[in-house]
């Protein structure tokens, strides 16, 4: 038997390849010379590898407007606007990432060596899950993701909650794949492949006599990607891990896994299973429903900060199904809307997060947040803006992301979800608002000062300013995400 | 067609003014000069658009100073202004009622953070009145929750959080209805007309819709404007927050952020679905008025001056609800009107309040009795606020209740028949709260309260001038009024509503 190998377009794969060589280098040079590598040298090599995942997409925009969507390795990667756009995204969660992940290090005296490496590989995961054409490829991104992540999660080996969260997360997440992974066979059963736009083109000609096998793969694989994005009722594993890994990790996670994750979620939906829009949709309703309530309705009783942000995460979560729910054209762009403006605004508030954790990152209080802003009005009024915003008030970029999934719902005739789903908003603005009442308390004056390290700082900044700018000026990132989705693949 | 920039103004002001502040924020001592100076300058611009504002503009409806910048072309979002001969009225009004709001009812505590909110305030309440766009209205709209949550959590009263928390959760409930709303309307319209997605208020009035979907989108909008305005049963948030707020929350609260609720019944939910309105308007009708009985019932049982001037409130927003779906021309002009004459005495009655809490440290009426006797100018500027309210010939009060008491006896007697005695129990309960606390013999504290100053007279001065001159001459008003609110009947004639 003679294999030929299939093509590969570079391009297409070149930011995993830039996260994946940063990686291997930190590796070789920690391996050969372990007592050279530098905290300093780590983060350099992570931010150069993440600024060119930014600069590729620049190219690989340019490359797919004027030739149009395409797909390599044997239809295995695709590279469209839509892949494009979320790789950039996963770039700058890098970068933000490592900045805060720097000063943490420094403050909780370890060596990021190895911190870098996971970081990078686990991107270069999210990366692919973001291009996969394919159910076995986009399982093979998710492990990638997923075992950096566990590493990382387990990352603070002084603390046992650190390891706790590990282990729950990796059995948790190990359950999910394998939910996956059965979905995609029972998939291929059905269909007799497991390539997206194969299964798409399968299904457009054939209608299926017994869809039973479709549908359970179909199930199968929804449970395994609300595992991972966190959708109630698969969430439980959410609030644990988010407290107990290291703050940094925390904030990473919460952005790189949502993008990773939901981009092939679109894809594997709207391209895959399109066809199947009526079996799916009301599964869907339901899943929206609990998600936005349960990250809601939980959110309001958590006294510890991470906790109650894995709440948010979890409402955020639902917010960005809703986009999914539409399938529409409108829906995806809603979705990538809203994973471009949630990176930054997440990572910025775990960069507090992880600032007020102090150097043992274990005070996450809700109550040491308590005058804050009095105490530090610089960053307790960033803070407040980042709450603000991830609340959804007008005129950050918080509203908009919201607004657009919501105006892809009812556009795809969803108007009772939107207005349930703006009920759940309600509640959770509710708690956003509490919390930033609470910075503003002038009773807890005493509280040590938090030192703002200056690439910690300027990620806070990047996060404020963004909302706000791009809050007000809405164009820009509005038509990226709708031209990212007209060049999605079909 | 005047320059947009007059309006833009009034959005930029404010928050230069809070940029001064924010950037000299160590120097507290001239917070409150460049509260009052930003607002005073805000007061300038909508006057000069006051004046300027010429209604007979050519294919621009009753429109002025118009100006459309699409934003984000996906979302359908724009900046787009203009005013009618509505909103102009509301734009003076919310000057007004902040620069003396500013001057009157300082808060000395964290006074920098404080004036901060009440531009921002401005900024966003200004911001919805100048919007010609429904998703740019909804965004101001849903911004000015933010700063009054502030202020009525920070510098409130001792129940401040509950209150805020209430006011809050019903307010932000029901504009999910009106967003919904909105996102349906404006995809109705995509789908009808193609191109780009546009929430355009003018684009958007011709939408064709259903009967059915018209009523169903009016409802959204109605409970949303219901909610904010309030219109019963939709009230029970008010009392207990215009209570706990500081006294310059309660007079923007009741004057301002009130009216965002009757401008929008009036111009978004009428103006946009006047087929509906035959339908609905028995319903709305009926809640007007049961709102008028049962606000000036709980007035009358009130234990504290600011739950007084709350339920009145809720009674006059019935008599502008009254006015605003009768489907005739004069009910309508005179409920635009009540708008303006009901902020301006609310303010001035919330004023009078924050006087006498300042001297008494209390405004519960059970701690009051015999104020006339130590303070007479205050006892004399309570009398021409209140009957103002009650309605007094030559006060502005009348005019704008008598348009409406007539236009509904035209066209629904017998809303009209009970409405009216609406009038005569807004009479007993002030009367009634005007011999509690200012007659009988003054004794231990109250005996010795001071009168008001010459600075508080001062401040107080424009409104009781407002009070006066629109009882008199409220032509000026009523000119600019007239040719908006008649482009909004011509709509709802046609279906045989009006008469």
């Amino acid at each position: 038997m003679k294999l030929v190998a299939p093509s590969i377009h570079y391009l297409a794969i070149a930011p995993e390849l830039a996260l994946l060589g940063g990686a291997l280098l930190l590796l070789f040079a920690s391996a050969l010379r372990p007592s050279r590598i530098s905290n300093l040298q780590a983060t350099v090599v992570t931010a150069a590898s993440s600024i060119a995942v930014v600069v590729i997409a620049f190219f690989q925009w340019s490359d797919v407007a004027s030739h149009g969507a395409r797909t390599t390795i044997d239809h295995a990667i695709a590279l469209d606007g839509f892949s494009i756009v979320a790789s950039a995204i996963v770039g700058v969660g890098l970068l933000l990432s490592t900045l805060v992940a720097h000063d943490w290090a420094k403050r909780a005296n370890v060596r990021n060596g190895e911190f870098s490496i996971l970081a990078l590989a686990a991107s270069s995961g999210a990366v692919i899950m973001a291009q996969a054409n394919d159910l076995v490829v986009i399982f093979i991104a998710l492990e990638i993701l997923s075992i950096g992540l566990y590493v990382l999660v387990a990352f603070d080996r002084h603390r046992a909650a650190s390891s706790e969260a590990a282990l729950k997360y990796f059995l948790m997440g190990g359950f999910a794949s394998a939910v996956f992974i059965y979905g995609a066979a029972l998939v291929y059963g059905a269909t007799g492949t497991t390539n997206l736009s194969s299964i798409s083109y399968f299904l457009g000609k054939n209608e299926l006599l017994r869809p039973g096998l479709l549908i359970a793969g179909g199930a199968l694989l929804l449970v395994g990607f609300s595992f991972k994005v966190a959708a109630a009722p698969f969430h439980s594993w959410a609030p644990d891990v988010y407290q107990g890994a290291p703050s940094p990790v925390t904030g990473f996670m919460a952005s790189i896994v949502k993008v990773g994750a939901f981009a092939a979620f679109v894809r594997v939906l709207i391209s895959a299973l399109g066809t199947q829009q009526d079996t799916w949709r009301p599964i869907f309703w339901v899943l929206i429903v609990l998600t936005t309530f349960v990250g809601a309705g939980l959110a309001l009783v958590q006294r510890d900060a991470k906790r109650l942000l894995a709440y948010s995460s979890i409402n955020h979560a639902g917010f960005m199904l809703l986009g999914l729910w539409a399938g529409t054209v409108r829906g995806a762009a809603a979705t990538l809307y809203y994973l471009i403006t949630y990176a930054p605004l997440v990572i910025a508030t775990f960069a507090i997060v992880t600032l007020m954790g102090g150097p043992n990152d274990t005070s996450h209080a809700v109550e040491s947040y308590r005058g804050l802003a009095r105490r530090q009005p610089w960053l307790g009024g960033a803070f407040a803006i980042l709450l603000l915003a991830q609340a959804g008030a007008p005129f950050t970029t918080g509203f908009f992301a919201k607004f657009s999934v919501l105006s892809a719902a009812v556009d795809a005739g969803g108007a009772p979800i939107a207005i349930i789903a703006m009920v759940a908003a309600s509640i959770a603005f509710f708690f956003y608002l509490r919390w930033t009442l609470s910075l503003y308390a002038e009773d807890a004056l005493d509280a040590p000062r938090i030192v703002v390290p200056w690439p910690t700082a300027l990620v806070i900044a990047f996060g404020v300013v963004t909302t706000i700018v791009f809050g007000i000026w809405v164009g820009p990132f509005a038509d990226l995400a709708h031209k990212a989705t007209l060049l999605f693949l079909p | 067609m005047h320059s947009s920039l007059w309006l833009t103004a009034l959005l930029v002001v404010p928050l230069l003014g809070m940029a001064l502040l924010i950037a000299f924020r160590k120097v507290t001592k001239g917070a409150y000069i460049v509260g009052v100076a930003t607002a005073a300058v805000e007061l300038a611009i909508s006057l000069v658009v006051l004046f300027l504002y010429n209604s007979g503009i050519k294919g621009a409806g009753t429109f002025d100073f118009a100006y459309r910048l699409i934003v984000a072309a996906p979302f359908g979002l724009a900046y787009d202004v203009a005013v009618s001969g509505i909103s102009i009225v509301m734009i003076v009004l919310t000057a007004i009622v902040v620069v003396v709001a500013l001057l009157g009812a300082r808060e000395t505590k964290h006074e920098v953070a404080f004036v901060c909110w009440m531009l921002f305030l401005l900024m966003a309440t200004m911001g919805a009145f100048v919007s010609h766009d429904l998703l740019e209205f909804f965004l101001f709209f849903e911004l000015t929750l933010v700063p009054s949550y502030f202020l009525i959590a920070q510098w409130g009263g001792p129940e401040r959080a509950r209150a805020a928390l209430k006011f809050f959760i019903y307010t932000f409930f029901g504009s999910g209805f009106l967003l919904v709303g909105i996102l349906y309307l404006g995809f109705a319209h995509l789908h009808q007309a193609g191109g780009d997605l546009n929430f355009s208020y003018g684009i958007l009035s011709g939408t064709s819709l259903s009967h059915g979907t018209e009523v169903w989108l009016f409802i959204a909008f109605a409970i949303s404007f219901a909610i904010k305005s309030p219109i019963f049963p939709f009230h029970t948030w008010s009392p207990i927050a215009y209570a706990e707020a500081p006294t310059s929350g309660s007079m923007v609260l009741s004057a301002l952020l009130a009216k965002l609720g009757t401008y929008g019944l009036l111009v978004f939910a009428v103006g946009l679905f006047p087929l509906a309105l035959h339908t609905i308007q028995p319903y709305v009708l009926t809640l007007a008025v049961i709102g008028i009985l049962y606000g000036s019932a709980l007035a009358a049982v009130s234990k504290d001056m600011k739950r007084l001037v709350a339920y009145s409130s809720l009674a006059q927003v019935g008599f502008i609800t009254l006015g605003t779906v009768t489907g005739s021309k004069l009910a309508m002009v005179g409920a635009v009107l009540l708008m303006f004459n009901h902020g301006v005495i609310t303010a001035a009655f919330f004023l009078i309040i924050g006087y006498i809490e300042k001297r008494r440290g209390s405004y519960l009426l059970a701690d009051l009795k015999g104020l006339q006797g130590p303070a007479p100018v205050l006892a004399a500027l309570f009398t021409v606020v209140m009957l103002a309210s009650i309605g007094l010939p030559g006060l502005s009060g009348f005019i704008s209740e008598f348009l409406i008491l007539l236009g509904t006896f035209g066209t629904h007697q017998w809303w009209g028949i009970v409405a009216t005695t609406g009038v005569l129990f807004s009479a007993l309960y002030l009367l009634w709260a005007y011999q509690q606390v200012f007659q009988g013999k003054a004794e231990g504290p109250n005996a010795t309260i001071k009168d008001v100053s010459g600075r508080e007279r001062l401040i107080i001065l424009p409104l009781i001038m407002l009070i006066v001159g629109l009882g008199v001459f409220p032509q000026p008003l009523l000119n600019r009024i007239t040719p908006s609110v008649q482009q909004i009947v011509v709509h709802v004639a046609p279906t045989g509503v009006s008469k």
